[in-house]
């Protein structure tokens, strides 16, 4: 009985919707499955791309295993240091999502917070807060990511910022999400603010604690859901950009982007795999998060339905 | 034009149902209506929202939209069968031969363009007239339609209108056209009453020289008994009664019908209760009839309770100011002000109920939300139980006092968080004002506060969307309860709600009253309920008081001239029609 109840008030039609519309199942499935393969990859790879003594410099540049040289046991090929490239995609995939994860996490956490500190308290901590905001809106992503990068180099020993590239990549990227995150709760804050509800509790003498993170804050985390699922796939492709240009994760910890920047140097050599699938694999993941993403937008906007 | 009454009607409608196949029923809007309009008849279409009025002039006008659809039976317009019309041959007739006069005449204009391009164009699609020429047709119709000036005013936007000009404009452009039947939905509802008075008096004239049909669908057995020549009650998708209008009012034969007139409170009597709220669907089970404020947990605690002295008012507010700053500015010369309420003095009496009256704008919110502590007053200083509540220095009450004053809001379907639940909305001020020791005595005291509204303990469990309007505002006076105050705020607590809902709240706040002594401040635009409510009413108009009497003098022998205009603008059922 309770379960039901639990569905119906998470928005009545939002899982009938989901269930009849063959294309959002198919979609779905496709970023579910991505998502499982990869942070089940310690598990189910066939090769631990990060073990030196499973790998063989003779089977280097190995075909996929359809085609004419290929191989049975690298069903995708190899790479140049002899690597099984569909453990190294799986494991790529999981750096890739655990990055964007966290950095949608933080920045979902900061920018509902100081969104809604702008969008009820208004005044003088309205204009800081949302000057900020717009200061950081005008750079975009991939210079405060390099920005970020060149600064944690500067300061930070070399095999230090090996060891915490990861974090880095999670601060630059959380970095360029929040102020997105914050606008648009300040803007429903404010909405809620004057709704009889809150000013209920208000005269009820309820501290603005109680008032801002127990009233007013379930009645905004919708348009967040969004933003969040939409900038997943933002982070992401983030992530590879960086990885790509080499200021990101470095070649030891492989991501999609690193294993795309390898690939690179093999393009016009003949060996398209090693890039084709690590990017055929980040395409999949980016569209179909961003489409569930957008559906969900959609889904939930009652002015379209 | 005098053209005699033609023997055919203008319009027809002959067994219609309407439905509206759902995820998990078909909704049946209208069944087998049967309804017929003459010209020059204004006939209303009277009925609590969810009746399915508003679905009968949809579909007059082919407007109902899939997957709705006409199950059943006949429209004819004129003789013509225009329900099975395709929809080019419809879209001729719609705007052309009948036309819509939609509730909020704010978005029935579109904003960007001038009333002149608007008006002009209407005429232009539907005749062949040249561009002056149409020009002049369109001034002409303003004229009609009571707005002076119109060669100047036509070139204005709509925003430049007030509310009641704004609706006489939508009805020069449905006129426009030169339609034969109108049908006005909820015309006056978003209007405050002395423009509603003059917006029917204009439809009362224009269908009786122009010989057009009109149908006018509304919740409010008034604007029926002002404006039409017959009636016809909706009852649950259902014509339960037709005839001419007269003789319903005085004579009604269906047992909703003489409910639903019993629910309209009167302006020339004070009734205990209204009569007869049994019949309307929704009224929830009968409150504890045993209750005894000296057992009753509502009754502990009180402390505060009758600690003031008997000879002094509980409330009182002396030179209360509050001023907006309009344009803000660095420069004080530069800063804009409006002053929403000047110099407001009020005292209320403990067990007192006193109203607070006046048009949309005067300032009678403001004051609900000094008091409620929402707002800091600007000058003056209010006192409750004796001790200082708030004043313009700063100083504020502390919690004890807080917690005396509550109050019930006016949009039921915004004041109360839709993400809670109502055990959980109801019992936050018993954790607020530790109030209850544990979960269980929270959970039995909310479960009895909803058996005292009429809600009934299950609906604890369930959402607020779950609800009706007049359900909601059950909640949100048993949440008001939950306090335990002695001051109750009630800002235009039934404002929202059809006549019938309106009746059943009325009577629950009569008898909580009653039994809890309640001291009440009762803000309504609406006259006769707050003669229903009130022992003294207090009369406001842009900001400032105009009128201080007893309810039964404030009627009789109003002392004020604009307490006199406001009586005499209201929509009586016994009206001369």
């Amino acid at each position: 009985m309770a379960r039901p109840e639990l569905l119906r008030n998470f928005r009545s039609d939002l899982l009938y919707r989901f269930l009849t519309s063959p294309f959002i199942l198919v979609t779905t499935a496709v970023a579910g499955l991505l998502i499982v393969a990869a942070l089940l990859a310690p598990w189910i790879a066939p090769q631990n791309p990060f073990d030196p003594s499973a790998l063989d410099l003779m089977n280097s540049m190995i075909p996929p295993m359809w085609q004419d040289g290929g191989d049975a046991r690298f069903l995708l090929g190899t790479d140049d240091q002899g690597r099984d490239l569909l453990s190294a995609i799986l494991y790529g995939a999981r750096t890739s999502i655990v990055v964007g994860f966290i950095a949608v996490g933080v920045a979902v956490v900061v920018g509902v917070t100081l969104g809604l500190i702008a969008g009820y308290r208004g005044g003088v901590v309205d204009v800081l807060i949302m000057r900020i905001v717009d200061v950081q809106m005008t750079f975009p992503a991939i210079m405060v990511a390099l920005l970020v990068d060149g600064i944690s180099r500067s300061l930070l020993p070399r095999d230090q910022h090996d060891r915490l590239a990861l974090f880095v990549i999670i601060l630059a990227l959380s970095l360029s999400i929040w102020p997105q995150v914050a606008r648009t709760v300040r803007a429903s804050t404010m909405v809620e603010k004057s709704r009889e509800y809150v000013q209920a509790v208000r005269v009820m003498g309820r501290p603005p604690v109680v008032i801002l993170f127990r009233h007013i804050m379930p009645n905004v985390l919708g348009p967040v859901l969004v933003i969040a699922t939409i900038n997943l796939g933002v982070a992401v492709l983030g992530e590879a950009t960086l990885s790509f240009l080499g200021v990101g994760m470095p070649a030891t910890q492989p991501s999609l982007g690193t294993l795309i920047r390898i690939g690179n140097n093999y393009l016009f050599s003949g060996e398209r795999w090693i890039v084709l699938f690590p990017g055929l694999t980040l395409a999949l993941l980016v569209m179909s998060v961003n489409l569930f993403g957008d559906w969900l937008r959609d889904a939930l906007d009652p002015k379209l339905r | 034009m005098t053209t005699p009454q033609t023997a055919a009607p203008l319009l027809t409608i002959r067994d219609l149902t309407v439905e509206f196949p759902g995820r998990f029923e078909t909704f049946t809007a209208v069944r087998d209506v049967d309804l017929e309009i003459r010209r020059g008849d204004i006939l209303g279409l009277v009925g609590e929202s969810g009746a399915g009025k508003s679905t009968i002039g949809s579909a007059v006008m082919g407007l109902i939209d899939a997957p709705g659809r006409l199950a059943s039976g006949r429209i004819e317009l004129d003789g013509q069968r225009i329900d099975n019309l395709p929809p080019e041959a419809m879209r001729k007739i719609r705007g052309k031969r009948v036309s819509m006069i939609f509730q909020d005449p704010l978005t029935s204009l579109n904003p960007l363009y001038t009333i002149e391009k608007q008006l002009v164009e209407t005429i232009r699609v539907h005749s062949r007239l040249g561009a002056a020429e149409a020009r002049r047709r369109a001034v002409a119709l303003l004229e009609d339609v009571g707005i002076r000036d119109a060669d100047r005013r036509i070139g204005q936007y709509p925003h430049q209108f007030s509310g009641g000009m704004r609706q006489r404009v939508v009805i020069a452009l449905v006129l426009a056209t030169d339609p034969e039947l109108i049908i006005a939905d909820e015309p006056t509802t978003a209007l405050d009453v002395s423009v509603q008075a003059q917006i029917l008096q204009l439809i009362r004239r224009l269908a009786s020289e122009r010989d057009v049909g009109v149908l006018l669908v509304t919740h409010d057995m008034g604007v029926i008994a002002e404006t039409t020549t017959r009636v016809a009650v909706m009852y649950r998708g259902r014509v339960v009664e037709t005839g001419k209008t007269r003789q319903i009012i005085e004579a009604p034969r269906h047992e909703y019908t003489r409910s639903l007139l019993g629910a309209v409170p009167r302006a020339d009597l004070k009734l205990e209760r209204f009569p007869r709220v049994d019949f309307i669907e929704g009224s929830g089970q009968a409150p504890a009839v045993d209750f005894d404020i000296r057992t009753h947990w509502l009754g502990k605690g009180g402390g505060a309770r009758g600690a003031t002295d008997p000879g002094k008012p509980l409330l009182e507010m002396s030179g209360v100011g509050m001023r907006f700053v309009t344009r803000h500015s660095i420069l004080p010369s530069a800063r804009r002000y409006f002053d929403a309420v000047q110099d407001f003095n009020l005292s209320i009496g403990d067990g007192e109920v006193v109203g607070l009256v006046g048009e949309s704008g005067s300032g009678k919110s403001t004051v609900a939300r000094v008091l409620a502590g929402l707002y800091r007053p600007s000058s003056g200083r209010v006192t409750f139980a004796g001790k200082p509540l708030v004043d313009a220095a700063g100083h504020s009450a502390p919690m004890a006092l807080r917690q005396q004053i509550q109050m019930i809001f006016q949009d039921p379907y915004s004041s109360l968080n839709p993400r809670m639940r109502v055990d959980q909305i109801v019992g936050e001020p018993l954790i607020q004002y530790r109030l209850a020791s544990d979960a269980a005595e929270r959970a039995r005291i909310v479960a009895d506060l909803l058996d005292l509204v009429g809600l009934g303990t299950a609906a604890g469990r369930k959402y607020p969307h779950e609800f009706s309007g007049g359900q909601r505002q059950r909640i949100s006076i048993a949440r008001a309860l939950a306090s335990r105050p002695r001051l109750l705020i009630c800002d235009e607590p039934t404002s929202a709600l059809d006549v019938s809902i309106q009746a059943q709240i009325l009577n629950l706040l009569k008898d909580l009253q009653e039994w809890l002594g309640l001291t009440m401040l009762f803000i309504s635009h609406d006259l006769p309920v707050v003669r229903q409510m009130c022992d003294r009413i207090a009369v406001m108009r842009n900001g400032q008081i105009c009128e201080v009497s007893p309810a039964d003098r404030l009627f009789t022998a109003p002392a004020d001239a604009y307490t006199r205009e406001l009586l005499d603008l209201m929509p009586s059922l016994h009206a001369p029609a």
